[in-house]
C-alpha cells in the first residue's frame, strides 16, 4: 500500500500543521473518543493526515454512545455547517443516509482500494446502504464475550463452560462459594448487551434475525422470546445487590479484583484487564457467551463523511477515508481499542490472544452469515426501537415484568416506536 | 405616555427622550420574542408534525400527543416531577429559613459558615455528580463506610431502589440549593427593622411567637423570590438526573426534562419530544403565570 | 457582616445556643461532604481508589492527578489537559456576563423609571422566559445562528448566553431599582438630564450590590453550562465543561477517577473563587433589593 511509507514518517510532521491551518483544506472531525488510550490511538490518524498536509480540526464530544455528539451534530447540520467526518454507530448512519443529500460519496476511494472485497458484508450494510459508500468503518467490536477470572475458576474447579446450562451451573458454583457470580452494571445498555446473547442462545441466528432485526411481532411476542427473558431472569439471580447504575468498568474491576467470577461485556472490557496488568489466558479468560459460540454480535464504529462544498475539502475528506482503511491505522487503533480491524485482510499478528481469537471468529461468522448487528449497540434496529426495547428489558431485569408480560410489552413497545 | 411629565412642550428633544427608553429596551424585547416565544411557537408546530431526527413538516394532528400519553415513562416523569419539585422546594425553604435564622443570632464564625453553605450552588452536577453517586452507592459509599466502622446493620440503598431513588435526587438537589435560599432569607432578615422586634419583645412575646407572628410574615418577598428560583431549577433539573441515576433504576427517576431530551435527541422521535415540551410548558405556565400576574399587579 | 445591629438576634439561653451551633455545624459538614470526597480522592493513586474505601484518607498522597488533569490528560486527540479550555471559557463568560448584566441594568432602569403603557406585560413576558427548557431551543437556535453566519463561533455562543440571561438580569435590576426613589430621577429630569445621563450619574453609582448578585448568578450559570457549549461552540472554542465532560465520560476507556476529580475541582475553581470572594457582598446585595418587593 502506498500509505505505509507515509504513515511511517508521519510522526515528524505533527507540530507543523498547528500554525499553518489554511494552506491545505482541513478536516473537521466530530467524535467521542475523547480520553485515554482511544484518543491517543486516534492521534495516529491525525498524524497520518498531517503528513499529507491536511490539518485536523478536532471536535471531541464525549458521553454515552455518542449521544451528546449526535446532538451537537444536529446543531451543526441544521446550521448548514456540517463537519467533514463524524464518528457514528449503526442505525444512526442509516438515519442520516435517509436525510437526502447531506452525506458524501466515497465510491472512488472505495473502488480504488477494493473496499467491496475486504470489508464484511454485514458491515457494508451500514457503510454502503445504497449504491454509495458513505462511511469508512474503523473497527468491529463484538459484544457477546464473557470475561472470567481464571484463578478463581481454577480454585473453584470450574471449567470453561460451553453451553448455556454449563454456564448457569458455573455461575451457581461461584455463587455457592460466596463470590459475586456475575459482575454486572444495571444500566439499560448493559442489560441489553446481555439480552442480545440471551436471544441468540435461545433461538440462534434465525430467531435473532426475525425478532431483533426484522421486528416480526410473532417472534417478538412468541414462546422463544419468553424463554430469552427467562434466561435473563436466570442471570438476574447471579448479580449482586448493588448492580443498579454501576458503570461497566467498575463491574470489570470486580472480576479483576477477585470479587466476581464472570462478566458479560463487549471486547472493550479487555482494556481494563490489560491495564491492570492481567494477561489473557493466565489471569483472565475470554470466551463467547456459552450458547452463542458460533455467532458474533457486533458493533462497528465508522466515520461518516458529510458532503463538503468545495473540491479541496472533498479531496481532504477522501484522503482521510483512505487513511482510515490503511492497515497501519487499522492495527494501531484496534490494538488500543480492544476491537478488531474492520478489514478482514489485515494480519492480526500484533494483537493479543483474545483479539486473534476474535478475528478468526469474526471471519468465520462473516462467511457463514452468523455475523449479526448488536441490538444493544444500535446495529439491529433504529434508535427509537432500540430504546423501546431497552425500556422493556430493563423493566424486566429490575423485576417490573415477568417474562410473559415482558414478551407482550416487547411487541407493544416496538409497535409504538415505529 | 411616559409617567414623567414634561414641563416644556413636545419639542424634538423631549420627544426623543420619550422614545429613547423604548428604543433601548427593544433589542431585549425582540430577542425574547424571537428566541423564546418564537421558539415556543415553533415547538408547538413541531409537536403536530412527523419529525423524527430533524424537523420535518408533514402534519399528523394529535398523534404525537396520543403516543406521549400512551407511554408509561411519561406518567412516571410527571409523577416524579411532582414529588421532586414539591419536596425540593419545601425542604430547601425549611432548611434555608432555619439556617438563616440561626446564622442571624450573632454567631461566631459566620464568615466561615456562610461561604460553606453557599458554595454548592457554584458547582454543576457535571462536577459533583460522581462524588454523589459514590457516596450514595451502598457498595462503596456511606453504607459501606458505616459497615467498615462497625455499624453492620446500617442500610442506605435508596439509589438502587426503584421506589426511593427519586428521594436521592431530592437530597442532592437540596444540598445544592438550600444554602442559596439561606442567603436570600438571611438578606431578608437583615432587612427587617430591629425596633419593631424590640418593641414586641418588650411586650413579652416569646421567641417562637416573635418569629412566627412578625418575622416570617415580613419575609414574604424573600419567600417569593426563593420560590421562583427553586421552581425554575426544579423544572430544568437535567444534569442532576443524568449524573446521579441516568434515569434509573429502570426508568424510575425519569423527569420531564430528561424525557424530552431523550425523545428529541437520542430516540429520534422529535415530534413526541416536542409534544412533551409543550405539555411541560403548559404546566410551567399554569404555575408561574398566576404568580407573575399577582406579583406584578401588586407592584403597579 | 459588620452591621451587627441589623441582626434579628433574640435573647437565647445556653442550651439553645449550643443547639444552634450543633445544627449549623452539622449542615456545614453536610455541605462539605461531596467536596471532601472529591479532594481526598483526587490525591490518591488510582489503585488506592479502585481497591479501597472512598472515604478513607489517602495513604500515599500524590499530586500527579492534578498535573495530569491540568496539562497532560488526553482530551480529544490532543493530550493538552484542561488548560487551553480554561481560556475558552473565560473568553466566553466575560463578555456574556458583561453584556447580559448591562442589558439587565438598562432594562430594569427603563421598566421602573421610564414607564410606559404595557411595560408590565413586557416584563412579565421576560420573566416567564426564564422558565423555557433549554432543550427545545437547540434546533431552531442552530438554524438562526447558521443564517446569521455565527454557527460554531464564539460570538454565536455569547449571543445565546446573553439572550437566555436577559430574563434573570432584568428581574434582579428591576426589583432593585423599584426601591430606588423615583423623585430623584424626576428632579434630575427637570434639571435637564437625559436618559443616559441619569442612568450613568444616578442609577449606576448605587447599583453595586445588585450588580454583584447578578454577576454571580450569570457567571455561575454560564460557566457551568454544558448544553449550549456542546451544541454551539466552535472547534477551537469548546468551554471547560465540555472538556471536563470529555475527560470524565470516555466511553470505553479506563476511568482514572483521581484525574477526573482533580479536573472537576479545577473546572469549578473560578466559580468557587467568585462565590468565596464576592460571597460576602452577595448577602448584602440580596438584602439591598432583590428579595424585597
Amino acid at each position: 500500500m502506498k500509505f505505509s511509507a507515509k504513515a511511517g514518517v508521519s510522526a515528524l510532521a505533527i507540530s507543523l500543521a498547528a500554525g499553518a491551518a489554511a494552506q491545505a483544506a482541513d478536516v473537521e472531525v466530530l467524535h467521542w473518543w475523547t480520553a485515554g488510550g482511544e484518543a491517543a490511538a486516534l492521534n495516529v490518524l491525525k498524524e497520518n493526515l498531517e503528513a499529507q498536509g491536511i490539518g485536523w480540526q478536532d471536535m471531541p464530544v464525549a458521553g454515552g454512545g455518542g449521544e451528546a455528539a449526535m446532538t451537537a451534530l444536529r446543531a451543526r447540520v441544521t446550521a448548514g455547517d456540517p463537519p467533514t467526518a463524524v464518528q457514528m454507530l449503526g442505525f444512526d448512519i442509516l438515519d442520516w443516509a435517509n436525510q437526502g443529500e447531506v452525506l458524501a460519496n466515497l465510491n472512488d476511494v472505495a473502488a480504488e482500494e477494493n473496499w467491496d472485497e475486504v470489508i464484511p458484508a454485514a458491515i457494508q450494510k451500514f457503510s454502503k446502504p445504497g449504491e454509495n459508500w458513505i462511511a469508512a468503518p474503523v473497527n468491529v467490536h463484538s459484544t457477546n464475550w464473557v470475561w472470567a477470572n481464571k484463578p478463581m475458576l481454577d480454585e473453584l474447579g470450574i471449567a470453561e463452560p460451553t453451553t448455556w446450562d454449563e454456564f448457569i451451573a458455573a455461575l451457581q458454583k461461584a455463587k455457592d462459594a460466596g463470590k459475586v457470580a456475575l459482575a454486572h452494571g444495571g444500566q439499560p445498555w448493559q442489560d441489553a448487551t446481555m439480552f442480545d446473547s440471551a436471544v441468540l442462545a435461545t433461538g440462534g441466528a434465525e430467531f435473532y434475525q426475525k425478532a431483533m432485526i426484522d421486528l416480526d411481532p410473532e417472534a417478538l411476542g412468541g414462546k422463544q422470546m419468553v424463554q430469552a427473558f427467562d434466561k435473563m431472569s436466570q442471570l438476574r439471580e447471579f448479580v449482586d445487590d448493588n448492580f443498579s447504575g454501576r458503570d461497566w468498568n467498575l463491574a470489570s474491576a470486580m472480576v479483576i479484583n477477585d470479587e466476581a467470577a464472570f462478566q458479560i461485556m463487549g471486547d472493550w472490557a479487555k482494556g481494563e484487564f490489560i491495564n491492570a496488568g492481567k494477561v489473557p489466558g493466565t489471569d483472565f479468560l475470554c470466551f463467547r457467551v456459552p450458547g452463542t459460540g458460533d455467532f458474533v454480535t457486533f458493533n462497528s464504529d465508522q466515520f461518516v463523511m458529510f458532503q463538503q462544498s468545495d473540491e479541496e475539502a472533498t479531496a481532504a475528506q477522501n484522503a482521510m477515508a483512505s487513511a482510515i482503511e490503511s492497515p497501519e491505522f487499522q492495527i494501531a487503533f484496534n490494538k488500543v481499542k480492544g476491537s478488531v480491524p474492520a478489514r478482514t485482510d489485515v494480519s492480526g499478528d500484533e494483537l493479543d490472544d483474545c483479539a486473534k481469537k476474535g478475528m478468526e471468529q469474526l471471519a468465520a461468522a462473516s462467511e457463514s452469515g452468523n455475523l449479526l448487528g448488536s441490538m444493544a449497540h444500535g446495529h439491529a434496529n433504529p434508535a427509537a426501537v432500540k430504546n423501546a426495547m431497552y425500556d422493556v428489558i430493563t423493566a424486566h431485569f429490575n423485576g417490573e415484568y415477568d417474562s410473559q408480560t415482558a414478551a407482550e410489552e416487547m411487541v407493544n413497545a416496538v409497535e409504538a416506536a415505529q | 405616555m411616559a409617567s414623567v411629565d414634561h414641563a416644556e412642550g413636545p419639542d424634538l428633544r423631549s420627544r426623543l427622550q420619550d422614545w429613547l427608553p423604548r428604543l433601548v429596551l427593544s433589542p431585549s424585547i425582540a430577542a425574547v420574542m424571537i428566541f423564546v416565544y418564537g421558539f415556543i411557537v415553533f415547538t408547538i408546530y413541531l409537536s403536530f408534525t412527523d419529525s423524527k431526527m430533524l424537523p420535518s413538516y408533514g402534519l399528523v394532528g394529535f398523534d404525537n400527543y396520543a403516543t406521549l400519553f400512551g407511554l408509561s415513562a411519561w406518567h412516571t416523569a410527571l409523577v416524579n416531577l411532582a414529588i421532586f419539585a414539591s419536596l425540593y422546594i419545601v425542604i430547601c425553604m425549611a432548611i434555608g429559613l432555619t439556617l438563616a435564622i440561626f446564622l442571624d443570632q450573632k454567631i461566631r464564625g459566620e464568615g466561615v459558615l456562610r461561604p460553606i453553605y453557599l458554595y454548592p450552588m457554584a458547582l454543576s452536577f457535571i462536577v459533583t455528580g460522581t462524588a454523589w453517586k459514590w457516596f450514595l452507592d451502598p457498595g462503596i459509599g456511606l453504607e459501606h463506610t458505616m459497615h467498615l466502622w462497625g455499624w453492620e446493620s446500617f442500610k442506605f440503598g435508596w439509589i438502587k431502589d426503584r421506589d426511593f431513588a427519586i428521594y436521592t435526587l431530592v437530597l442532592a438537589a437540596v444540598w445544592q440549593s438550600s444554602g442559596f435560599v439561606m442567603a436570600m432569607f438571611l438578606a431578608g432578615l437583615r432587612g427587617i427593622d430591629n425596633e419593631m422586634l424590640k418593641a414586641a419583645q418588650i411586650d413579652g412575646a416569646s421567641n417562637w411567637q416573635l418569629y412566627r407572628r412578625i418575622v416570617i410574615p415580613l419575609l414574604r418577598p424573600a419567600f417569593m423570590s426563593a420560590f421562583v428560583i427553586l421552581a425554575h431549577l426544579a423544572i430544568k433539573s437535567y444534569d442532576l438526573v443524568i449524573a446521579l441515576t441516568g434515569g434509573g433504576p429502570g426508568r424510575a427517576t425519569e423527569l420531564p426534562a430528561t424525557f424530552m431530551y431523550s425523545y428529541t435527541f437520542t430516540r429520534n422521535q422529535m415530534g413526541v419530544g416536542a409534544a412533551s415540551a409543550v405539555i411541560m410548558l403548559m404546566g410551567v405556565a399554569a404555575v408561574m403565570v398566576p404568580y407573575i400576574y399577582a406579583e406584578l399587579r401588586e407592584k403597579s | 457582616m459588620a452591621i451587627a445591629t441589623q441582626d434579628t438576634a433574640v435573647r437565647t439561653g445556653r442550651i439553645t445556643r449550643t443547639f444552634i451551633y450543633v445544627v449549623l455545624i452539622f449542615f456545614a459538614l453536610f455541605y462539605l461532604l461531596p467536596f471532601f470526597i472529591m479532594v481526598i480522592n483526587s490525591v490518591k493513586p488510582l489503585s488506592e481508589i479502585t481497591s479501597g474505601n472512598m472515604l478513607a484518607l489517602p495513604q500515599d498522597p500524590t499530586f500527579a492527578p492534578w498535573a495530569s488533569a491540568w496539562s497532560t490528560a488526553q482530551i480529544g486527540v490532543e493530550a493538552t489537559g484542561l488548560k487551553p479550555y480554561f481560556l475558552n471559557s473565560i473568553l466566553m463568560v466575560v463578555p456574556a456576563v458583561a453584556i447580559s448584566t448591562a442589558l439587565g441594568a438598562l432594562n430594569g432602569y427603563i421598566l421602573t423609571k421610564w414607564r410606559f403603557r404595557g411595560d408590565t406585560i413586557l416584563f412579565g413576558l421576560m420573566l416567564f422566559s426564564c422558565f423555557i427548557p433549554f432543550q427545545i431551543v437547540l434546533i431552531p437556535m442552530a438554524r438562526i445562528l447558521g443564517e446569521l453566519g455565527l454557527s460554531g463561533s464564539l460570538p454565536g455562543l455569547i449571543l445565546v448566553h446573553v439572550v437566555y440571561g436577559i430574563g434573570f438580569s432584568t428581574l434582579y435590576f428591576r426589583n432593585y431599582y423599584a426601591a430606588f426613589p423615583t423623585e430623584l430621577v424626576k428632579s434630575a429630569m427637570i434639571d435637564g438630564a437625559g436618559f443616559f445621563r441619569i442612568f450613568w450619574r444616578i442609577m449606576l453609582p448605587v447599583s453595586g450590590p445588585i450588580a454583584v448578585v447578578c454577576i454571580i448568578w450569570q457567571f455561575t450559570n454560564i460557566w457551568n453550562d454544558f448544553l449550549f457549549g456542546v451544541s454551539f461552540a466552535g472547534l477551537s472554542a469548546q468551554p471547560m465543561t465540555v472538556a471536563l465532560n470529555n475527560l470524565v465520560q470516555s466511553s470505553t476507556g479506563v476511568k482514572e477517577y483521581n484525574v477526573h476529580f482533580a479536573g472537576a475541582i479545577l473546572a469549578a475553581l473560578p466559580t468557587l473563587f467568585v462565590y468565596i470572594v464576592a460571597g460576602r457582598y452577595f448577602v448584602r446585595g440580596l438584602m439591598a433589593g432583590s428579595v424585597k418587593g
